[in-house]
């Protein structure tokens, strides 16, 4: 049930397939993700969600199949698709020894975004965390940690953006921001492939289900 | 369309070495010493090894002056190996590794700015503690110096090769000991010239030779162990 | 030419390659093996300052030198398959791993043991016996990374850049500890004195090396096979193979 897609395929897949241990996780998965356009990709525990969603941000080989990234088939960690995308896995990449902003302002570094303190204290602002930004992000709950990575993917700005399970641990104004977020982000000729149980709701989307 | 998209990240950092080794050296270095306790910790356990020998062998003089230059090498490379194993452990925990894979800098330029950052809070204080140190084994000033030099161009080399066992280990059971068992052999021409410098000044030679061999190790090491380092990270993530 | 290179690094097409070459080595080896020990132990006459002790060598050397010679091997794998992604160059690493330990371990053991007539101690830190014990460490250390990693492809990976790290210190730890051993004189024991050797010994010797390599390859064909089959379980080309159907059964 895809949407109706422009032709220009941001991110395509083709026949992949993944092994773990000796279980096949899935086979012959193939799936394109247009400007503008979301890919949610579905499926019960254990279906290899996170681990398409690792593959196609470039961190592990299929063991078939084929990943594009704007026409080009790109190899793990490749450099083109390295420039491009924001990745957001399970883990928040969050240093507890850096305050709230120290830690945006360096991983906003780390994705190649030169940015300023107040640049980064806009973007916690947003994300409703500019009252803790001082605070060591040992002593953040959960959501806030996770806030902290949406106010990464806004800072960065990458055309590809790829999250695994964003609305975990965020309360319902968490869940709404996110989706504000989404949608500028697919408004700015974006794409995005997100692993969720909670539907989102944007203009313009695909499903992926594994089974 | 999406060509405003691709136009948009003008300023590539690809190529960037400096400021990638800059950003991981400035990182690291700032959250070591916001745990200091933890690098007082690792010092510590260089002087105590370093001070059980003594008791383990005799207090006599020329003795002393005889194994202390090895026991300072042998300490150190202990001492390396104890934070080694938290080189990469953290960042591979808690997510920040694979934001650096993933990232638009270089990785071994990346991981290159972590080895830097152990250094200087691992290697280069027991550089400095290698005078006083000295003391302890009645080493004359000269054999102190040479001792001192030698620990200066080799302790980086430690960190540099270890960063390729601390990657390769990341996440194993047993990852500590058997990042021991995978290094410590490497090691051994570092400790051959180390302790080997100060043999020669003791015995009226010239430590040069060995200094010498010591820094194009280091220079071989410089240039190949980030992108060792760096593959093994990549297949530590995979 | 080189597709079918590549052809015979499928692990499907290797395995029955393997299966018929192994036998092979294995009967060259043990004659090889019979022929040498016997020349060696029985005709060879009895060393004039070293007596019946020197016979060791000829177990001795030809594992001393298949023990840096598989290193080598190993290293060459390991580039393949970090180079070009064939899981059939790190199964050939892995299976030689054991095999080289193996080697250095009895070039280890048999110097201890040709030392204590020759020189009236079991261990010296000579520079090649010195060098023989860090290159064991390191076969150890590569067995001990793969043993510690349960994803295959990333033990495949990890061992193939360990392996790679310790060839380039390979030589530089020689030249080391060679250069440790000459500054300390004091213990003048050297191995490089080799007895002058008769045409009969050498004869023995060279008998001795083939037969080594003979076993060396047979073992690692017959493991790279034991591997092959762990890994592909589940295979289709596998399951059709006799001796696994005669298993399932």
């Amino acid at each position: 049930m895809k949407s109706n897609g422009s032709p220009s395929a941001m991110l395509e897949g083709d026949g992949l397939a993944a092994v773990r241990g000796r279980a096949q996780l899935f086979a012959n998965v193939g799936f394109r993700v247009d400007a503008c356009q979301t890919l949610f990709v579905t499926g019960p525990n254990g279906s290899g969600k996170t681990t398409l969603l690792r593959m196609l941000a470039g961190l592990s080989t299929p063991t078939v199949g084929i990943i594009r990234w704007m026409g080009n088939t790109v190899a793990p960690f490749d450099a083109r698709l390295r420039e491009d995308v924001a990745f957001a896995g399970h883990l928040p990449a969050l240093k507890d020894e850096l305050s709230a902003i120290e830690n945006l302002v360096v991983l906003a570094a780390l994705g190649g975004e030169k940015v300023t303190t107040e640049q980064a204290l806009l973007a916690l602002d947003r994300v409703a965390l500019s009252r803790q930004r001082t605070l060591p992000a040992r002593v953040l709950s959960q959501g806030q940690r996770r806030r902290i990575g949406l106010a990464r993917l806004a800072l960065v700005n990458k055309p590809l953006w790829i999250l695994d399970e964003p609305t975990t641990a965020l309360d319902s104004d968490g869940v709404a921001l996110l989706t504000t977020l989404l949608c500028q982000h697919l408004d700015a000729n974006g794409c995005a492939v997100v692993a969720t149980h909670q539907p989102l709701s944007v203009p313009r989307f695909a499903n992926l289900a594994l089974a | 369309m999406a060509a405003s998209i691709e136009s948009a990240p003008a300023a590539s950092v690809q190529g960037a070495v400096l400021p990638a080794v800059a950003w991981a050296l400035a990182r690291d270095l700032k959250i070591s010493l916001r745990s200091k306790a933890e690098l007082g910790i690792q010092l510590l356990f260089y002087v105590i090894v370093v001070t059980l020998f003594p008791l383990a062998t005799t207090p006599e003089r020329s003795l002393l002056a005889a194994i202390g230059p090895g026991v300072l090498w042998v300490a150190a490379l202990l001492a390396s190996l104890l934070s080694l194993s938290r080189l990469f452990a953290a960042d591979h925990a808690d997510g920040t590794l694979e934001q650096m894979a993933l990232s638009p800098w270089p990785l071994p330029a990346l991981v290159s700015g972590k080895i830097a950052a152990h250094w200087l809070t691992t290697g280069l204080p027991i550089v400095l503690l290698a005078p006083l140190l000295s003391a302890q084994y009645a080493l004359e000033r000269d054999a102190m110096w040479i001792l001192t030099a030698a620990l200066l161009i080799g302790t980086p080399i430690l960190s540099l090769l270890g960063g390729i066992g601390a990657a390769l280990t990341l996440g194993l059971r047993g990852g500590g000991t058997l990042l021991a068992l995978l290094v410590l052999p490497l090691y051994v021409p570092i400790l051959i010239f180390g302790a080997g410098s100060v043999d020669a000044v003791r015995a009226g030679f010239s430590a040069g030779p060995h200094l010498s061999l010591l820094g194009a190790g280091l220079l071989v090491a410089l240039v190949g162990a980030p992108f060792a380092a760096a593959a093994a990270v990549r297949v530590a993530l995979d | 030419m080189a597709a079918h290179w590549f052809l015979y690094a499928s692990p499907a097409s290797f395995y029955p390659i393997a299966g018929r070459m192994a036998p092979w080595f294995a009967a060259a080896a043990a004659a090889l093996a019979l022929v040498g020990l016997w020349i060696g132990l029985v005709v060879a006459p009895t060393d004039a300052q070293q007596g019946d002790a020197y016979r060791i060598i000829f177990i001795h050397v030809p594992a001393a030198w298949m023990s840096m010679f598989i290193y080598l091997v190993m290293a060459f794998w390991s580039a393949l398959a970090l180079g070009y992604n064939t899981r059939l160059s790190a199964m050939m690493a892995q299976a030689l791993a054991p095999t080289g330990a193996l080697m250095t371990f009895i070039a280890l053991w048999t110097g201890a043991f040709w030392g204590r007539p020759t020189w009236g101690t079991y261990w010296a830190w000579d520079a090649r016996m010195t060098s023989e014990l860090i290159l064991l460490f390191l076969y150890l250390g590569v067995i001990a990374l793969r043993n510690g990693i349960d994803d295959p492809r990333r033990a495949d990976k990890a061992c193939s850049v360990l392996t790679l790290v310790g060839a380039v210190n390979v030589p530089i730890i020689y030249f080391s500890v060679k250069w440790w051993n000459t500054l300390h004189q004091g213990s003048t024991i050297s191995m490089t004195a080799a007895p002058k050797m008769a045409a009969i010994m050498v004869t023995a010797l060279g008998l001795m090396t083939l037969a080594t390599w003979g076993y060396a390859i047979a073992v690692a064909l017959i493991r790279v096979r034991a591997i092959i089959v762990e890994r592909e379980r589940g295979a289709s080309w596998l399951s059709h193979l006799p001796e696994v159907r005669r298993l399932v059964v």
